[in-house]
C-alpha cells in the first residue's frame, strides 16, 4: 500500500557529520558490496572497465567548494535516501512495491513488484533512487535492513554497511525518533540539519553541519621588538653589516 | 527531463483517442451526427486503436512490462495507478458501444454508454496531466496549467480527427467546426500562459539549500562518478535555450496556426473539408509530437542541484 504509515515507531535513519567525511568513497563501495548481494541485489555494472562506465549504486559521494556568509572550504557530501517522513517516492508509485515501514521507517522497494516505471525517481528531489537496467526495477537505500537485524552477523556488524566501513566515523546509524539516542543527541549537540528543509518532505536522515574555523587571529608580532642601545646589540649591528658587505 | 519516445507516442496518441472518443460520445447523445452505422462503428474502433497504441506504448519504457496490471492497485495515492483505473473502466461503455454498432443493435442505452464513454476520457485525460502536474520536484510541470493544457490538446487533436471522420461520412456539420477551432484556440492560449509562466519562474531552490548550507556559492569540484549515472541521463537532459524557442515556433505552428487557418480557409473558400481536415490532422500530429517531446526536453528536476545545477 503506498499510503504512507500515520506515524512510524521508530525513525531509523543516518547522521552524516560533514566536518570529518573526508570523501574516501569507502562507504560507496561498501554499500554496493553488500547490497549487490543482499535484499536490493543484484546492482549491475554496464562496461565497469570501458570508456562509459555506469551502473547502480545507492550511494554517491560529491565533493563542493563552499564560499557564502555561513561556511567556505571544501565540503565532501555523501547523498543517499533520507527516508523522508512525506516520502513521495512511496505515494506516486501505482503498483504498492514502493513502502515505507510502519515499524521503523525504511523506505523500501519490493522488486517482486516493480515494473520499473521510473516515477518514484521523478519524484525524488535528492535523486536517491537509482534504475537498474539489467533488473528491470528501482534500487535504493535499504538502510541495510539484510544487516540490521540480522542475529547470524556479530552484533557490532549489525549497522549499515557504509557506517561500518566508514574509517573516519563520519557515519552513524541509529533511531532518530528517540530523542535519547546517540544519533539524536549528536543532532541536538551539533546543530544537524536538513537538506532542502524548505521542500518539506521531512528527511529522517540528518547532516552535520562543518565546524567553524576560529574567530580568533593567532598571536603573533606585528613589528620587530624595540632596541634597547646595549653595547652587544651595538655589536651585532656592526657584525651584521660587516658581513652583508 | 529525458523525453522518452515510447511516454510521447503515449500522451499523444491515446490523448487523441480520448478526444476522439470525447466528440464521438457527445454527437451520439445529441444525435447530431451524419454517421451512418458503418462509419460510426470505424470512427469509434479508430478512436479505440488509438488509445490501444498509446497504452501498449506506454509499457515499452517500463522494466516490467508483464507486471504492468499491478499498476492499477494503488488509486487510493497514485495519479499514475488512477490513470490506469479510468483507462480501463472507460474500455467498459465504449466497447459495449462499438459492440452494439457493430451487430446494428438497438438497445436505448446507447446515450448512457456514450455519456460514460465521454467521462471516462475527460478522467483519463485529466489523470495523465496529474501525474506531471503533481510532481513538485519539476517545476515546468508542477503548473495548474499543465492538466487543462493536456485536456484542451486531447479536444484540439480528437476533434480534428472527428472533423475528418465525420466530413468523409457526410455533408459536414457546422457545430462541429465551430468546436474545433475553440478547442484549437483554448489549447494554444493555454499554452502560450504556459510558455509565459514557466520562462518567468527561475526555480525556489539553489544548491546550497539542496546541501542544507546557505542559499548561495556551491561549486561543484569533484563529482562521484567520471561518466554520467542514470539520475543523470534520466533528469539532466537538457536542451539549448536557442533550439527550445524554434521548436516551440515549430510546434505552435504545426498544431494551431497550421491547422485553423486550413480550417477556416476551408470554411471560407470551399476547398473539400476531408482534405482540409486530413492536412490539418498530419499538422497537428507533427506538432504536438514536437509539443511533447519539449515539454519533457525543456523540464528541470530538482536533484540537478548536486549535479552543478545552480537553481530548479
Amino acid at each position: 500500500m503506498t499510503c504512507l504509515p500515520e506515524k512510524t515507531d521508530k525513525k531509523l535513519g543516518l547522521v552524516i557529520d560533514l566536518d570529518i567525511c573526508v570523501g574516501c568513497q569507502a562507504c560507496v563501495t561498501s554499500c554496493k558490496e553488500w547490497n549487490t548481494g543482499g535484499y536490493s541485489a543484484p546492482l549491475s555494472d554496464f562496461d565497469p572497465y570501458g570508456a562509459e562506465p555506469d551502473g547502480a549504486w545507492l550511494n554517491r559521494v560529491h565533493s563542493y567548494e563552499i564560499d557564502n556568509d555561513h561556511w567556505k572550504g571544501t565540503v565532501h557530501f555523501p547523498r543517499s535516501c533520507l527516508h523522508c517522513e512525506d516520502a513521495a517516492c512511496v505515494t506516486v508509485c501505482p503498483t504498492g512495491a514502493s513502502f515505507k515501514r510502519a515499524e521503523d521507517g525504511i523506505v523500501l522497494v519490493n522488486p517482486d513488484t516493480c515494473i520499473g516505471c521510473k516515477l518514484c525517481s521523478w519524484a525524488c528531489p535528492y535523486g536517491a533512487r537509482e534504475y537498474d537496467q539489467d533488473d528491470g526495477v528501482m534500487k535504493k537505500c535499504t538502510l541495510c535492513v539484510d544487516r540490521i537485524y540480522n542475529e547470524t552477523l556479530p552484533e557490532e556488524d549489525r549497522q549499515p554497511a557504509c557506517v561500518r566501513a566508514c574509517p573516519t566515523g563520519a557515519r552513524a546509524f541509529g533511531d532518530l525518533g528517540d530523542p535519547a539516542s546517540a544519533v539524536s543527541q549528536s543532532v541536538e549537540d551539533r546543530g544537524g540539519f536538513n537538506l532542502l528543509e524548505e521542500f518539506g518532505y521531512k528527511p529522517v536522515n540528518k547532516y552535520l553541519p562543518p565546524r567553524k574555523g576560529s574567530d580568533k587571529a593567532p598571536d603573533l608580532p606585528t613589528a620587530p621588538a624595540k632596541t634597547t642601545g646595549a653595547p652587544i646589540e651595538k655589536l651585532f649591528a656592526w657584525a651584521d653589516r660587516a658581513l652583508s658587505r | 527531463m529525458h523525453p522518452a519516445y515510447s511516454v510521447i507516442l503515449f500522451t499523444t496518441s491515446s490523448g487523441a483517442g480520448y478526444g476522439l472518443l470525447f466528440w464521438l460520445s457527445l454527437a451520439q447523445i445529441f444525435g447530431s451526427t451524419s454517421h451512418t452505422h458503418w462509419s460510426f462503428f470505424f470512427t469509434l474502433a479508430l478512436a479505440l486503436a488509438l488509445i490501444t497504441l498509446g497504452l501498449l506504448a506506454s509499457t515499452f519504457h517500463l522494466g516490467h512490462p508483464e507486471r504492468a496490471w499491478r499498476a492499477l492497485s494503488q488509486w487510493r495515492s497514485s495519479w499514475l495507478s488512477r490513470e490506469g483505473v479510468a483507462a480501463v473502466a472507460t474500455y467498459v461503455p465504449a466497447g459495449l458501444l462499438a459492440l452494439l454498432s457493430l451487430f446494428k443493435l438497438t438497445t436505448g442505452l446507447e446515450p448512457v454508454l456514450a455519456l460514460l464513454s465521454a467521462v471516462g476520457a475527460v478522467a483519463t485525460v485529466w489523470c495523465t496531466g496529474m501525474i506531471y502536474a503533481s510532481l513538485r520536484t519539476i517545476r515546468e510541470w508542477n503548473v495548474g496549467l499543465v492538466p487543462p493544457i493536456y485536456l484542451a490538446l486531447s479536444a484540439a487533436s480528437g476533434g480534428l480527427l472527428m472533423g475528418l471522420a465525420t466530413s468523409l461520412a457526410g455533408p459536414g456539420q457546422v457545430w462541429l467546426n465551430v468546436v474545433i477551432v475553440l478547442a484549437l484556440a483554448t489549447a494554444l492560449a493555454l499554452k502560450l500562459a504556459y510558455y509565459r509562466h514557466i520562462d518567468n519562474d527561475e526555480g525556489k531552490y539553489t544548491a546550497a539549500q539542496a546541501l542544507g548550507m546557505g542559499t548561495h556559492g556551491i561549486r561543484q569540484i569533484d563529482p562521484p562518478h567520471t561518466r554520467p549515472n542514470y539520475v543523470m541521463r534520466e533528469m539532466g537532459y537538457d536542451v539549448a535555450r536557442r533550439h527550445a524557442l524554434r521548436l516551440r515556433w515549430l510546434a505552435l505552428l504545426c498544431l494551431f496556426a497550421g491547422p485553423l487557418a486550413l480550417v477556416l480557409l476551408g470554411l471560407v473558400v470551399g476547398i473539400p473539408m476531408p482534405l482540409i481536415y486530413l492536412l490539418s490532422c498530419v499538422l497537428a500530429g507533427v506538432g504536438l509530437v514536437f509539443e511533447r517531446w519539449l515539454f519533457f526536453a525543456e523540464a528541470t528536476h530538482v536533484s540537478m542541484l548536486y549535479y552543478g545545477a545552480a537553481r530548479a
